[in-house]
């Protein structure tokens, strides 16, 4: 019974995702992307960040380990992904600073260019990205996982800033172009076609769709059981057999996977890969969006991704110009900035007072399932 | 020789620096078990008063407001962000200080307009004087000596007074401490005060050092004081004075080396290496967790 509840879900499920996925080919044919650049800035950037903030819920809110290295993860699926996708005869134009690059490769070309290059090069770079960030996940997390909470959040946060040091250092130059940015990789909009569908937003959507449902498959299945279990207490999950240390590392290592492959997402988003755009304030902004959705929620990280690019990029904008009204009052306090100032005001009311967030620890089904059950209350966790 | 010796010298006044704001962090650590994420932007946000004040008042009237304001923020922090969630897990809190100091910054950015602001020329602090051939600035020979002294009167106060005594108590034990009639909250917001008046009188020294003031500059000098308050062993002050020192003078030594880019790299690896080796650092109480 409770199987076939659960087919029946997981069915409704693909259904929604596969309207959504319609739904924004249709969005960006019908409407024109230069008039409606916000909206689009925030779908692609709000896709790339609900793939990272569920990378972050993974390990935060399911296996309760409080890491602070989202940043540095990101920065490493940035530039693999970038070194492995610049084709070669830019090469040479960005990495002018240090005479060409030392690896002479790009996977689109590789695979023979055109869209069928394209494509291949574009996943198995963005796998590779996340590769590379979960191997560095596996080598940090041998000393780090030893510790604990805050300690843990700490040592996290300093690792992620060491790899942005690396990254920026001369002599690493003709990899990583020093202190300079990446450019020149196949981006989102090297999705359009020429003339026919405009599918950069859709390419977000769908590799951030395919990601989150694999760290929603995974939280379902008996490692997703075993990291709850070591989120709501350590000793009795060891105590029920629960290998922590095996676990600990598999949860940190697929949630830097994951990051790893949003970082690339971010540079195909941000159309370059630069270190010093990866920095603590960026973990900090995921953090804030993993709370205000919920912690423990998946469904929660992806509205809320959208809700605070939404409201960062575009719904507050109004705030930071100067208003004069017709009488010749001038609106007090709207100036450049004041957007951020009421925007972390309402990030510590939801932070302070609504502690579960948008969601709580609910996935988007529990509310409806919740709403059918005449016993249980619907729209619990509600903020 | 002399390179030795302005390198010496720029590592004792950092250390002194950042063992001001690491006093700040292993306080409040030791008391409510929080990284105080914001105390970096607090000492950030006390150089800016100055720089406002200092242009509004003389001298004689802005050090001491700015001590002033300081303190009522620190204490206005806490009542805020924290107090509501005191019986709250502890991530909720550290995110709410992660929070806090998302505010503080763009609430600086917001008043600066995020342009630079230059700090205020002390007398006596800003004026230059040479040692054995280094020209360098008073507030490097002043600083280790004003850190030892405050340092002094900190550990008389928490020995040898009933509100030191009481903060001992609650850092030890905060259930217990409650039943024996202390007021939890009146401890917190002490150390809480004590802790952003040191922030203040280290960021009046910290920034003479440096032409200007953006609302980011106290997020790393926060972090590597952190870094040296763990270093130290975390809850001590004597600790979190050799720790800044010890980070102070590494930092400086790499800022001088061909290898600056790494500075923050190889405080944050001291970091890591510490709490692999000895968790508890250099003088640290080795703490038994109970099932």
């Amino acid at each position: 019974m409770n199987e076939k509840k659960s087919k029946k879900g997981a069915f409704i499920a693909l259904v929604c995702v596969a309207v959504l996925l319609a739904l924004t080919i249709v969005l960006e044919n019908t409407l024109d992307p230069t008039k409606n650049i916000m909206l689009f800035t925030v779908l692609k950037k709000g896709a790339v960040y609900a793939l990272v903030a569920s990378s972050m819920n993974l390990l935060n809110g399911f296996t309760g380990l409080f890491s602070l290295g989202q940043a540095g993860f990101m920065l490493l699926g940035a530039y693999t992904y970038a070194i492995l996708t610049i084709p070669t005869d830019t090469r040479s134009a960005v990495y002018y600073l240090y005479g060409g690059c030392a690896i002479n490769f790009s996977l689109p070309e590789l695979f023979g260019g055109g869209a069928a290059g394209l494509i291949l090069g574009v996943l198995i770079a963005l796998i590779l990205a996340g590769c590379v960030a979960a191997a560095v996940a596996w080598l940090i997390g041998l000393p780090v996982l030893r510790l604990k909470s805050d300690y843990l959040a700490i040592a996290t946060l300093g690792f992620a800033e060491i790899i942005r040091a690396v990254f920026q250092w001369d002599k690493l130059g003709p990899v990583t172009n020093g202190a300079n940015a990446l450019k020149g990789f196949p981006t989102f909009s090297s999705f359009n076609i020429k003339g026919g569908l405009r599918l950069s937003t859709f390419v977000a959507f769908l590799l951030a769709a395919v990601c989150i449902g694999v760290i929603l498959l995974l939280i379902n299945s008996s490692y997703g059981r075993a990291f709850k279990a070591i989120r709501e207490d350590e000793v009795a999950a060891e105590a029920m057999g629960i290998n922590l240390s095996r676990h600990k590392r598999l949860s940190f290592c697929i949630s830097s996977f994951f990051a790893g492959v949003g970082g690339g997402m971010f540079a195909m988003f941000a159309t370059q890969a630069q270190a010093k755009t990866f920095t603590t304030a960026m973990t900090y902004e995921i953090l804030l969006i993993v709370v205000i959705g919920g912690i423990g929620s998946i469904s929660g990280s992806c509205i809320a991704s959208f809700l605070y690019l939404a409201c960062s990029e575009w719904w507050l904008r109004f705030l930071d110009t100067e208003v004069v009204l017709k009488s010749g009052f001038k609106v007090p306090l709207l100036r450049n900035g004041f957007r951020m100032v009421v925007f972390s005001i309402i990030i510590m009311v939801v932070v302070l007072f609504f502690r579960k967030g948008i969601m709580g620890d609910k996935e988007l089904p529990d509310l409806f399932r919740a709403r059918k059950n005449a016993k249980v209350k619907g729209g619990e966790g509600n903020g | 020789m002399q390179y030795a010796l302005s390198i010496f010298l720029s590592g004792i006044s950092l250390g002194g620096q950042y063992a001001l704001i690491a006093i700040g962090y292993t306080l409040v650590y030791g008391i409510l078990r929080l990284i105080n994420f914001a105390h970096g932007d607090v000492f950030m946000v006390a150089g800016l008063f100055m720089v406002y004040l200092s242009s509004w008042f003389p001298l004689w009237v802005a050090l001491p407001l700015m001590l002033v304001l300081t303190v009522l923020l620190g204490f206005a922090i806490e009542r805020a962000a924290y107090k509501p969630l005191r019986s709250a897990p502890r991530m909720s809190v550290m995110i709410s200080a992660i929070g806090v100091s998302y505010l503080l910054q763009n609430l600086a950015t917001y008043v600066t307009g995020g342009l630079p602001k230059s700090y205020p020329n002390l007398p006596l602090l800003s004026d230059s004087l040479v040692i054995g051939g280094v020209s360098t600035k008073w507030v490097t020979v002043i600083t280790p000596f004003l850190v030892v002294a405050l340092v002094f009167a900190l550990t008389q106060l928490i020995n040898h007074t009933k509100v030191g005594m009481a903060m001992r108590a609650v850092a030890k034990d905060f259930e217990t401490s409650q039943l024996m009639g202390i007021k939890i909250n009146s401890v917190i917001s002490m150390t809480f005060i004590i802790g952003s008046a040191l922030a203040g009188i280290g960021s009046m020294l910290y920034f003479t050092n440096y032409p200007s003031i953006v609302p980011l500059s106290g997020a790393l000098p926060g972090l590597r004081a952190f870094v040296a308050a763990v270093f130290g062993g975390i809850g001590s002050i004597p600790g979190a004075v050799v720790g800044a020192f010890i980070i102070g003078m590494s930092e400086s030594v790499i800022k001088g080396s061909p290898f600056s880019i790494f500075s923050d790299a190889f405080t944050f690896a001291l970091l890591i290496v510490i709490l692999v080796v000895k968790p508890t650092g250099l003088f640290g109480e080795k703490v038994t967790d109970k099932v």
